[in-house]
Formats: C-alpha cells, sequence, structure tokens
C-alpha cells in the first residue's frame, strides 16, 4: 500500500468554486474541439464500412474510386503492411481496419481522401467489395455454447474449462472462505438472473481527427482523445514508426466517459495522409460513433446469497458474463471483482467470462464493468432485505466493508467511506419522505477501485510572477481548474497567477490516459510535488540572497522567510520578488515531478431514488434522486458535484431507455440519438449530490477520485425503485415501458 | 457542379458564400466561415449542438440547407457577446459550472437565450421543455437549468 500521504492542512483554495480557466472559449464558441481544426490544403477522409455482421472480405477492388475525380488516395487493410509489436495493438489495428474478415455491422474495410466532403463520399460508393456472408452471433449466453458461430481461433485462454466455443477467451475467479458450509449456515437463500444491454458512453462530440504526416516519417496529429500518448504510441505501432516522430496535440474533448480511451479513426488518416501527401482530417457521423467506436458489454449474471434471520450474509456467488464485442476486454473480471466489494463476507464466490461476439469491441465507460454487477448484487440484496422485513439501508450497514475488511477482489481495505455514504443516505430527509400511489423508492451500492498511473507535471516560474502549469492529460471536465488551484495551494499564491494547459506528446514525458478517475488524484499530487519542487529551488534562491543555510528558510503564504529568530532578521522574499532577480541568482525556476502514481484510494457511493410507474403504459418517471459519495478531499466541488449529477443521469438512462439493439441479420437497428434515447432535461428532476469527505491516506490533500462510481450504484438502484413501486422484481435492464408492462400484466 | 451563391446576414454582419445545394448551414458555417461553435453531433435534428437562431426562430442548422439562408438573418454563438462583455447567459454558465465538457453548451446557450428573450420568467418546467432538443451527457442539467433560472432572475432584477 502506497505510504502515508495525507496531511491535515487548512485550506484557502482548495474547496471553493473558483471559475475555471477554459470558460470563456467554451461559452463563447471559440474552444477547438476534435473536428474544428483544419489546415492548409487538408483533404477530407472517410471509411468505408461493412454492412454485414461477421463476413470474409474475399477482395476489394479500389481502381474506380482511386480514379474518380479529387480522390488523393484510397486505402485498405493491404496497405498496413508492418506488424504492430504488441498483440493488443495488432487487435485495435484489426478492429480499425478490418483483416480477413469483417466482424461486425460498421467495422472499417477501407477508407478515402479527397479534396471535398462529396468526392470522398461519392468514391466510397465506388469501392467494390466481394463478402463471403458467415453466420453471426450477438448474445453473450449464445456465444458461449458449443457450436456457436466463433470469430476467432485459438485465442481462448488456458483458464476457460471444456466445453465451451472459442468465443469464451477467459474466464477468472475471485472469494474467499467456503460458501458451500456458508451457505449450509444460511436461513433464507436467493437467487436470481440477470440481464442488460449493451449501452453507450454517448459523448456529444462524435471522434474526430486531423493528420498530417510526410514521407519523411514525421507526422502531427491533432484529435479528441482521452489519452494523447496512448495514441501517440499506439499509432506508432501501427504504423511502424518511432513515437518520437509523431507528435499528438489533444484538441478540446466533447465527452468521453471512457470511450475515447483508444483510437478508431488516427490511424486511418495518418495512412491516408502519408499516402496523399496532404493532412487529412475525419470525423465520424452519429451513426458511425454507434456501430464502430466502442460501447460497453452486454451480460448475463447469476447471483446467490444466503443469510441468516438478522440479515448476516453468510456466503454469496456471482457468475459473471460479460460479452465485450469481437477483441478481448477484461470486463467480467472486472464485475466479479466489484459486485462485492461493498461488502464485508465471510465466504464469497465469483467467476468472470470474458465472451466475443459479432459487436463493436467495447471500450471502457465509466467504472467499466461494475454497474451491471452491482445491478444484480444490489438487485437480491433488495430482495432479501424485503423477505425480511429490514430496512436496506440497514442490511447494507449489517453487512457493509470497512477499513479491514478483506474486500472481494482481495486486498485489505484501509480507510473507506462506504458506511458514511449509507448513514448520510439514512439520515437524509429523503430516506423519510413520503410516498404516493404506484410509487417506490430504492437504495442502491457501488464501489469502484479508481487509479494512478503514469504522470508527468513541469510547473515553470515566470520572471513577473505567474506561473505556468504543463500537465498531459486532455481535460475533461474542469481539471484545469483543479490543477491550478492545488497549485496555487502549494505555492501560496492567488488562483488566477496561474495558467494551466495540455501540452502535447513533444512537450513532457509519459502521461497515462485520463481514466479510472486518475487525473484529479495523481496529475494533481504530480503537482502538487512539482510546486514543492519550484519551492525548494525558491527557497535556495533566498538563502543565496540572504547569506544563510537552505535550511535555514521555510516557505510560508507564498514567501520564503527565514525559519524562526536564529536564522537570521531578513524580510520576506516572495515569489514574485525572486522571480524577478532569477537570472541574477542562478537563471530559471521551474519544479516538476514524475511518478508512477500509488495510493488512488478506493471510492464507494449511495444512491437513493425514488420512481412513479404507470401500470398503464410501463413508463417511469423519476421523481426525486440523491447521490452521497466519498470524495476524499473536493478540491472543486462544483464539477465534483457535476461529476455526481451527470453519472446518475447516465445510469438513468441505462436503467430505463438506453440499449443497443441488433436485428435478426446482425445489424445495429438503432443507430442515432432518435432511436438510441439518452434522458434529456424534461426527463428529469434535479440531482442532489451530498459531498462526503473521508481523506484518501495516499494523497497530501487526501483526494481520491469521483468520476466514475456515480454511475455504479444507479442500475440497481432504479431497479430496486421500480420493482417496489411496481410490485414485481426486473431482472432485465434497460426497463423500458413495454418490457414493465409486460412483466406488470404477468404479474 | 456548379454552385449556389447565398447572401446572408450572420451575426449582423452581411456576408455571401458559394454552396452546393446538399450543404446544409451547419458545413456552410463550419466548413466555409469557419464559426466552428456551432457543434455536429448528430446531423440528424436530435442533439440540439447546431442550434442556431435563424430570423430569430431556433433551428438546427444541420437540418437548413446552406442556400436556404439567402436574405435571412443567421445568429449563432459566435454572435451572442457584444464585443468582450459576455451575455449573463454565458457569464453564469461560467460561474454556476453549467459546462463540463463544454461541446453542448453553444447550442443550449442559444436555445436559452431565445427562450429568455421571449420569456423573461420562465418555470423550470419550462426551462427543461425548452431545452429538451439539446443533449448534454455530462452534467444531467441540473447545474444548466439552475444556470438559466438564476440568469432569468438576474436578468429580471436587472431590467
Ligand atoms: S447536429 Fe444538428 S441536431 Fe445534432
Ligand atoms: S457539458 Fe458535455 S455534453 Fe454538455
Amino acid at each position: 500500500m502506497a505510504k502515508d500521504e495525507f496531511e491535515k492542512r487548512e485550506f484557502k483554495i482548495v474547496g471553493t468554486r473558483v471559475p475555471r480557466p477554459d470558460g470563456l472559449d467554451k461559452v463563447t464558441g471559440r474552444a477547438r474541439y476534435g473536428a474544428d481544426m483544419s489546415a492548409p490544403g487538408m483533404l477530407f477522409g472517410y471509411c468505408l464500412r461493412s454492412p454485414h455482421a461477421h463476413a470474409r472480405i474475399k477482395s476489394i477492388d479500389t481502381s474506380e474510386a482511386e480514379a474518380m475525380p479529387g480522390v488523393k488516395a484510397v486505402v485498405t487493410r493491404a496497405d498496413f503492411t508492418h506488424v504492430p509489436a504488441s498483440g493488443g495493438t495488432k487487435d485495435i489495428l484489426d478492429n480499425v481496419m478490418a483483416g480477413e474478415k469483417a466482424l461486425y455491422d460498421g467495422h472499417t474495410v477501407a477508407a478515402v481522401a479527397a479534396n471535398s466532403r462529396s468526392a470522398a463520399k461519392a468514391a466510397l460508393k465506388a469501392i467494390k467489395v466481394d463478402y463471403e456472408v458467415l453466420p453471426h452471433v450477438t448474445d453473450v449466453d449464445e456465444a458461449m455454447k458449443p457450436g456457436a458461430p466463433e470469430l476467432h481461433q485459438g485465442r481462448q485462454q488456458e483458464s476457460v474449462p471444456e466445453g465451451f466455443s472459442q468465443n469464451v477467451l477467459a474466464r477468472s475467479q475471485y472469494g474467499h472462505g467456503d460458501v458451500d458450509a456458508g451457505f449450509a449456515k444460511a436461513d433464507i437463500i436467493v437467487e436470481r438472473s440477470f440481464k442488460t444491454a449493451a449501452t453507450h458512453q454517448g459523448y456529444i462530440e462524435p471522434h474526430a481527427c486531423l493528420a498530417s504526416m510526410g514521407n519523411d516519417n514525421q507526422a502531427d496529429l491533432f484529435c479528441c482523445t482521452q489519452g494523447h500518448f496512448m495514441v501517440r504510441n499506439t499509432c506508432a505501432d501501427i504504423m511502424g514508426m518511432e513515437s518520437g516522430r509523431l507528435r499528438v496535440t489533444a484538441s478540446e474533448i466533447g465527452g468521453g466517459f471512457g470511450g475515447k480511451t483508444t483510437v478508431f479513426l488516427e490511424p486511418v488518416a495518418l495512412m491516408l495522409s502519408k499516402k496523399s501527401g496532404k493532412p487529412v482530417k475525419m470525423t465520424m457521423s452519429r451513426d458511425e460513433v454507434m456501430r464502430a467506436s466502442g460501447p460497453t458489454a452486454s451480460t448475463s449474471i447469476d447471483i446467490k446469497i444466503g443469510v441468516k434471520k438478522d440479515g448476516t450474509v453468510t456466503a454469496a456467488t456471482g457468475d459473471f458474463r460479460y460479452q465485450s464485442g469481437c477483441f478481448y476486454s477484461m470486463n467480467g473480471a472486472l464485475g466479479a471483482m466489484c459486485g462485492f466489494a461493498p461488502y464485508d463476507l465471510e465466504n464469497l464466490k465469483t467467476v468472470g467470462w470474458e465472451v466475443v461476439t459479432n459487436r463493436p469491441k467495447a471500450a471502457a465507460y465509466r467504472a467499466p464493468g461494475a454497474p451491471m454487477a452491482a445491478f444484480a448484487v444490489e438487485s437480491v440484496m433488495d430482495e432479501i432485505a424485503k423477505e425480511l422485513g429490514m430496512d436496506p439501508i440497514d442490511l447494507r450497514l449489517l453487512n457493509g466493508a470497512e477499513e479491514g475488511t478483506k474486500a472481494a477482489y482481495g486486498p485489505t481495505y484501509p480507510a473507506i467511506g462506504l458506511k458514511a455514504t449509507l448513514k448520510a443516505a439514512k439520515a437524509h430527509p429523503h430516506w423519510s419522505a413520503p410516498l404516493g400511489e404506484n410509487q417506490g423508492r430504492g437504495v442502491g451500492c457501488g464501489f469502484w477501485f479508481n487509479f494512478g498511473g503514469n504522470t508527468s507535471v513541469s510547473l515553470m516560474i515566470n520572471p513577473d510572477g505567474t506561473v505556468n502549469l504543463s500537465e498531459g492529460n486532455p481535460d475533461i471536465g474542469g481539471s484545469r481548474a483543479s490543477m491550478s488551484m492545488m497549485a496555487a495551494e502549494e505555492l501560496g499564491i492567488p488562483y488566477e497567477q496561474i495558467r494551466t494547459i495540455v501540452a502535447d506528446t513533444a512537450s513532457l514525458g509519459e502521461n497515462d490516459v485520463t481514466d479510472g478517475s486518475r487525473v484529479t488524484f495523481a496529475v494533481g499530487l504530480a503537482t502538487i510535488k512539482a510546486a514543492r519542487h519550484a519551492i525548494e529551488i525558491m527557497k535556495g534562491r533566498a538563502a543565496a540572497t540572504w547569506g544563510i543555510d537552505a535550511d535555514a528558510v521555510e516557505w510560508v503564504d507564498g514567501a520564503a522567510q527565514p525559519a524562526g529568530p536564529n536564522a537570521g532578521k531578513f524580510p520576506p522574499l516572495t515569489l514574485k520578488d525572486i522571480a524577478a532577480t532569477m537570472s541574477k541568482t542562478g537563471g530559471p525556476i521551474s519544479g516538476h515531478h514524475e511518478a508512477n502514481a500509488e495510493g488512488a484510494g478506493v471510492s464507494f457511493g449511495t444512491h437513493i431514488c425514488d420512481t412513479e410507474v404507470d401500470p398503464e403504459t410501463g413508463a417511469v418517471k423519476i421523481l426525486r434522486y440523491t447521490v452521497f459519495q466519498d470524495a476524499g478531499k473536493a478540491v472543486h466541488p462544483d464539477y465534483v458535484e457535476g461529476q455526481l449529477q451527470g453519472g446518475a443521469v447516465q445510469g438513468i438512462g441505462w436503467a430505463l431507455n438506453e440499449e443497443y439493439i441488433y436485428g435478426e441479420d446482425g445489424t445495429l437497428q438503432n443507430a442515432g440519438y432518435l432511436d438510441y434515447r439518452i434522458p434529456v432535461a424534461s426527463d428529469l428532476p434535479m440531482i442532489e449530490p451530498v459531498i462526503l469527505e473521508i481523506p484518501n491516506p495516499g494523497h497530501p490533500y487526501g483526494v481520491r477520485g469521483v468520476g466514475e462510481t456515480g454511475i455504479v450504484p444507479p442500475l440497481a438502484t432504479i431497479a430496486n425503485a421500480v420493482s417496489r413501486a411496481a410490485g414485481v422484481r426486473m431482472t432485465s435492464l434497460p426497463m423500458s415501458p413495454p418490457k414493465l408492462l409486460a412483466a406488470i400484466k404477468a404479474n | 457542379m456548379s454552385r449556389i451563391h447565398v447572401n446572408t446576414t450572420i451575426n449582423g454582419d452581411a456576408v455571401d458564400y458559394l454552396c452546393e445545394a446538399e450543404d446544409t448551414l451547419l458545413d456552410v458555417l463550419r466548413d466555409q466561415l469557419d464559426l466552428t461553435g456551432s457543434k455536429e453531433g448528430c446531423a440528424s435534428g436530435d442533439c440540439g449542438a447546431c442550434t442556431v437562431e435563424l430570423d430569430g426562430r431556433l433551428v438546427c442548422s444541420c437540418l437548413v440547407l446552406g442556400a436556404e439562408a439567402g436574405g435571412r438573418t443567421v445568429n449563432t454563438i459566435e454572435g451572442m457577446a457584444d464585443g468582450d462583455v459576455l451575455h449573463p447567459l454565458q457569464k453564469n454558465f461560467i460561474e454556476k459550472a453549467a459546462l463540463q465538457c463544454g461541446i453542448c453548451t453553444p447550442g443550449i446557450l442559444v436555445a436559452a437565450k431565445n427562450l429568455l428573450d421571449h420569456n423573461p420568467d420562465p418555470s423550470e418546467e419550462e426551462v427543461r421543455y425548452w431545452l429538451a432538443g439539446n443533449l448534454c451527457r455530462c452534467t444531467g442539467y441540473d447545474k444548466i437549468i439552475r444556470a438559466v433560472l438564476d440568469t432569468a432572475a438576474e436578468m429580471r432584477g436587472a431590467a
């Protein structure tokens, strides 16, 4: 476990609600997102996509397209001659440009660059692809059966037992104790099976990039991504170029939620640019985003929980079967690790399965794998509470994890906030407010690991005493503000004196992608340490100016001062003073910090929701919603609240409406916002966020990541509310009106 | 293919451009006039990221042809501030954290301004229904609705 970094302190800036530095650009339309950049002489690139769910590509004839007016380059898989060094990158190449087979409806098989959008689109129609259509499978349980249409051969890991199709790539197991003995001690055992549909992150900004590559094998790429260093490393491996020759600049990003943690268009744009000798811009349509980016897994889950009459859980098991599209992705294992993480269990066994189907490869979606697992586990807990006649919060408090609990996925928890969120929920007026006819209240808990990872930060003191901070993580929801706040706090200077930018890949050391809720934690930690580094240098300059020992100088409120009366009597030197004379005291001053950050600090949340079910139509209305989450320390409370509110509403969409619908032919039937309906303003009430602050021992200010946990409890919370309102247990998501109405009628 | 010559007024300025018959107003704004503040989220009228005013009425610019703007008045997010003075909605969206990623923000601001121009005292429900055609995936709408209601109150106070 990470060493104890946390020190209690009084904050001056952290915890306030300052305006964000990128706000003005974003309210005036000036901010440049992925599709907003152009280059002189730029071409437009478009992809030709498979209309089949599963097909062998027998041949591709591009000659007619190449001869069309305005067309400057056509690429197919044959142009990607370099074999990527990493197996994961090989899968990414197979995903961004199909090899021998098209594996899903929407899989790219060729691409065109032309001097106008219309010329490029016309050329796509002239490409002739000869397909041999193959049988397909899109359902996880079907895909696992022997005899199912198989996507790949020879990729099954040894962990998979006999008797499954080749689509089952991996099996993993977690737990401790003896579940058989535990179930033997139970007074009540509840066993249920659940299904959840695949959903999409639904970021409003489609993928977009602008690539410029010359025959000197140097390239520049501008794109919307959650991690431009990842883009650089992946694209360089695909293109067979040295990563230092590819400079990637992250645009402003119009939402990601995990979906922009990989590449789709970027290698194709680079290849089109290389072949045409011109900059190439590519943008996805919404239809392409839905069919061919990275939605989440669909699942099939079995849960069994045994309890004594007083509510103590004696044993639990879970089988988590996740399909993650056409390539390996760790999702089922994450479900198996997270589902029971809020509980202190003596006997537990969970199994996770990774299954491939003829769907686009899943990408991360906010706490990937966890929301569906929580839906299943928390639904059974709710049923148990009902059967015991127990308050569902009391049942969770009785069995809840706390400091010292052995977690469902192995380690022992340090200080955690689960019970604090449960107690806050129970004490909140929402929990005891009266309910009307056809209304029901649900509660649910959720867990996410959080992550630290590779981080580089550089902090420059300018001669006039202003400060620039360079970080390497795209700002997906206010992180430049948070970084400036933490740097200002540490340096003891006003927030306005600092400007934070997101540097390109050639200007800063390696940074992992913006994922795992890592940025405020890890980049914040590096920012604080870079500031401390700069402070040490400034203390040295002050010491030299005064002719005293550097150890005899301390940094207080943005100034160096002698530490105590023995150090000598000198008036303090402020950061501005030291900056003004830096060229005479030793030259430029900057601090930096590089680390693979550990100690991210796990996160828990509890949600409460009231719903009203219309028994005539099966429609559900969300009446009231309250989120309780442990943020460690909320650096910028507005943006923490925004994460909790946004996560809850994405969860509401997932629970009630959103689903990938595949037809008999394996093609996606609802590739657009009209038929894949995400929540709109008129669907919702205000979402009340309650932030708890249980300091994370692994961060100097106690910060924990907050971005992902908020989407874990809602599926279960809403299902529990709907099940109580309708008087029938809902085990399949989404709880769309026809499905709910059928369940009410069947009851 | 012959292109169509269009004379129009955008954000108060007389503008002319040549466009192909199938080019949408959004394509023209973004590709030709470099007014990239209006965003394309769907190109099918379902997300509102491309919202502009056409002769004072809200439209999805992805559903209007570039040729149709001839002789009419178009207002985009780029015209919302008065020089360096932000519209109160813009100011409050920053102050009240009504944006996270900000991609939906231009469309929502244009739509919200149009609402307040017509109805200076909307209820929460009216704001929610007025903005129901503008998708935001980040915020859960809470802080957006509050910022619009607070701005309305502020502007009524100032009037
Ligand atoms: S881009 Fe026009 S409504 Fe979505
Ligand atoms: S702030 Fe990201 S979509 Fe609204």
